[in-house]
């Protein structure tokens, strides 16, 4: 597989939350990926990006979304990062059904747990969070012709 | 109510207030919401869904949902909703468990 890699910075609207699905479902499927595999990378994805914008943003348009995409032969890691509020205490936030609000929730880390290999969230308060996910190819995909 | 499209938080807003428009305004307590032509949903949609399902609950009403094709159902599973919200088949199944309850 070859390596690549894709930086995508846009601003903090919910517009781009369906860009940002549409960029790791082509990268996806450029993979070789199964269907099913793509669908969950586009829920992990959806997820880190309205955290970024509704919680480390609070809704507030005008700030920057940076997606980071890095291809190697077997993996493809995944970085959202905003220089937004920070969260006070990750481990809490990672928690099953918590959330800041009734209306959600509080299952955005809990589908990027399941749907990805690995997930690490970095969080600094007033300077930014950045979710990093892996996905390990468990086998390079034969090429198909 | 029929839904077509992704449910994330660029549609979720609208999605609450068509439906919170339905039971405060015309005061609808039976929603069915036939999501057959639902491409994506994530967790700002399931929010929605279960915000609706929360607000008829007081209200003697009730949410219903049909036609969920299988990937949407996956990440509905995850979540944990069906435990808590009806699912049906189709339209049909959804209104005949209404009848003589």
């Amino acid at each position: 597989m070859k390596s690549n890699q894709i930086n995508l910075t846009f601003s903090s609207i919910a517009e781009n939350v369906g860009i940002a699905r549409l960029l790791i479902a082509s990268v996806g499927a450029q993979l070789d990926l199964p269907l099913n595999d793509i669908e969950e990378l586009k829920v992990a994805v959806s997820e880190a990006v309205s955290n970024a914008i509704i919680h480390g943003y609070r809704n507030i348009p005008n700030n920057l979304v940076y997606f980071d995409l890095e291809v190697t032969r077997d993996t493809l890691k995944i970085a959202v990062r905003d220089r937004g509020c920070g969260i006070s205490n990750v481990e809490q936030a990672m928690q099953p059904a918590f959330s800041t609000d009734p209306e959600r929730m509080g299952l955005g880390f809990v589908f990027m747990q399941s749907f990805m290999d690995d997930l690490q969230v970095e969080s600094v308060l007033e300077e930014g969070t950045t979710v990093t996910m892996m996905k390990y190819f468990k086998q390079t995909p034969s090429p198909t012709h | 109510m029929r839904l077509d499209g992704e449910l994330d938080m660029s549609t979720a807003n609208m999605l609450r207030q068509t439906i919170d428009g339905e039971i405060d305004k015309r005061g609808i307590r039976t929603v069915i919401l036939n999501l057959q032509n639902v491409q994506f949903v994530d967790s700002s949609g399931l929010g929605v869904i279960l915000g609706r399902y929360k607000k008829l609950l007081p209200l003697g009403g009730k949410l219903k949902i049909t036609n969920v094709p299988p990937h949407i159902y996956k990440i509905m599973e995850l979540s944990g909703l069906p435990k808590i919200i009806n699912f049906y088949l189709d339209e049909a199944h959804a209104y005949e468990e209404g009848r003589g309850a």
